[in-house]
């Protein structure tokens, strides 16, 4: 084995102290070590998005990072989204009401990415839902379904925010 | 797909780092990680050390200081992305950064990896080549400065030492109206460019150009100034035809071969783009449009 280190970070509101090997990945680190499956590994090399989690509200690859790094952050992963076990998010109801998904391999990163661009853009074109989504591999559905749930999801946050 | 096994070091300070690097063999800096995590994924690189630079302190800033930009070497592409300084008064690197990667991408990558890793389509060696950038590196005897043209030594390789790391670079400023332009071929958003080519354009209030800067990317083993193409518009007003014709020497510059495209294509693309970059840039300094195409 080789060289571990003990962290501690918080993930989706939940903290957790552990002991891992250093050059492991924070994808299977979250996957294995966490038992949170819903993030998913594709290429493990920074191109596909589906491994996308949000570190500190950021979107970033976590096959690209190493658990270690993660030391004193905080994580959000697809398992955090949904504010309650019974209540879907808007941006996973829209995508479940447009038939955002198909396999669903790709969902969580697509989730994760398109959370922290309607947090930064709230009211966005269809052309920048497509540069959103451009680092994130969907070979199911062919990404309009996917766009229109997101354009759909940024106008119910829309209407929650200005309700509220 | 996963990384060999390593000892893992993680510095507060530069000086520690350096100490770091002149005292371990065969170590790797781990900057944003987004090229040297997928390597190690892959096992391209087996470093029987890492040295990670994100939590070393003071390495991450963008200053605006006596007209030069200076960026530390652990500034997130996403943080120039979206700086209002960069976005004011160094507006190609807003444009060149939004066809880098992808957010997520963004949110890690530093531009002192992004030099470092000195890939040739990379769209920040482009700009630091075509500004003339000045690279500061920190080492066992303390800081030195590399002007950027003399940074590359070969493919993918800079000028440092291996007890060396950089800790930031400098852009010069553009007068504070001129022309600019950022213009990429790639297969798809946000992959490596095929061939690239940035203008940077100053000029006098009849419209001809007094200062250039054309860099191609992409094109050979580090991106090139394309200085027969600069010369021949500097001192002119130019017209469709003295673009197009200035931009033909590009064919001429050397190219590789690989899996994405034969040199001919690079040489064509770059004659291309280099042509299309000027036309932007031009339009942005002057507001006059020599791209009306003939049919």
């Amino acid at each position: 084995m080789g060289e571990k280190r003990k962290i501690a970070l918080t993930v989706n509101g939940k903290r957790y102290e552990e002991e891992v090997e250093v050059r492991v990945t924070l994808a299977d680190f979250v996957r294995h070590q966490l038992g949170l499956t819903g993030t998913h590994l594709g290429c493990e090399h920074g191109v596909c998005g589906a491994c996308t989690i949000l570190l500190d509200g950021r979107s970033a690859r976590s096959c690209l990072m190493l658990a270690v790094q993660a030391d004193g952050h905080e994580l959000l992963t697809v398992e955090g989204i949904a504010p309650s076990p019974d209540k879907l998010h808007v941006l996973q109801q829209c995508f479940h009401e447009h038939h955002g998904l198909q396999c669903g391999f790709c969902t969580p990163g697509m989730l994760t990415t398109l959370l922290e661009f309607l947090r930064d853009n709230p009211d966005p074109t269809e052309q920048e839902v497509r540069i959103a989504i451009s680092g994130n591999l969907c070979r199911c559905t062919g990404y309009q379904n996917i766009v229109i749930a997101t354009l759909d999801a940024a106008k119910r946050m829309r209407a929650e925010a200005a309700a509220s | 797909m996963k990384p060999p096994p390593f000892r893992y070091h993680d510095p507060r300070t530069v000086s520690d780092a350096v100490a770091l690097l002149g005292s371990l063999e065969n170590a790797k800096l781990l900057a944003g990680g987004q090229s040297l995590m997928p390597m190690l994924n892959f096992r391209f690189v087996q470093p029987d050390h890492i040295i990670d630079l994100n939590r070393v302190e003071g390495l991450s800033y963008i200053r605006e200081d006596k007209g030069t930009l200076a960026i530390g070497a652990m500034t997130r592409q996403r943080d120039l992305e979206f700086s209002d300084v960069v976005r004011a008064r160094w507006p190609i690197m807003h444009e060149a950064l939004l066809q880098v990667g992808h957010r997520q991408t963004r949110n890690r990558g530093t531009i002192g990896g992004s030099l470092c890793h000195l890939d040739p389509s990379a769209e920040l060696v482009s700009l630091a080549t075509g500004y003339d950038a000045t690279v500061t590196v920190a080492g066992p005897n303390g800081q030195r400065e590399i002007p950027f043209a003399e940074f590359p030594v070969a493919y993918m390789t800079p000028s440092i030492e291996l007890n060396e790391l950089v800790t930031g670079v400098r852009f010069p400023q553009w007068a504070a109206k001129h022309g600019y332009a950022f213009v990429e071929f790639a297969r798809r958003h946000g992959d490596f460019a095929i061939t690239s080519a940035a203008a940077l354009l100053e000029g006098d209030s009849a419209g001809k150009i007094t200062r250039a800067s054309v860099t191609i990317g992409g094109m050979g083993t580090a991106p090139s100034r394309a200085r027969e193409v600069e010369q021949a518009i500097t001192g002119q007003v130019p017209t469709k035809e003295l673009f197009r014709g200035a931009c033909e020497s590009c064919r001429k510059l050397e190219a590789i071969d690989d899996v994405h495209a034969p040199a001919s294509y690079r040489q064509h693309l770059a004659a291309v783009l280099s042509r299309r970059a000027l036309e932007k840039a031009y339009a942005r300094l002057t507001g006059t449009d020599l791209s009306a195409r003939p049919h």
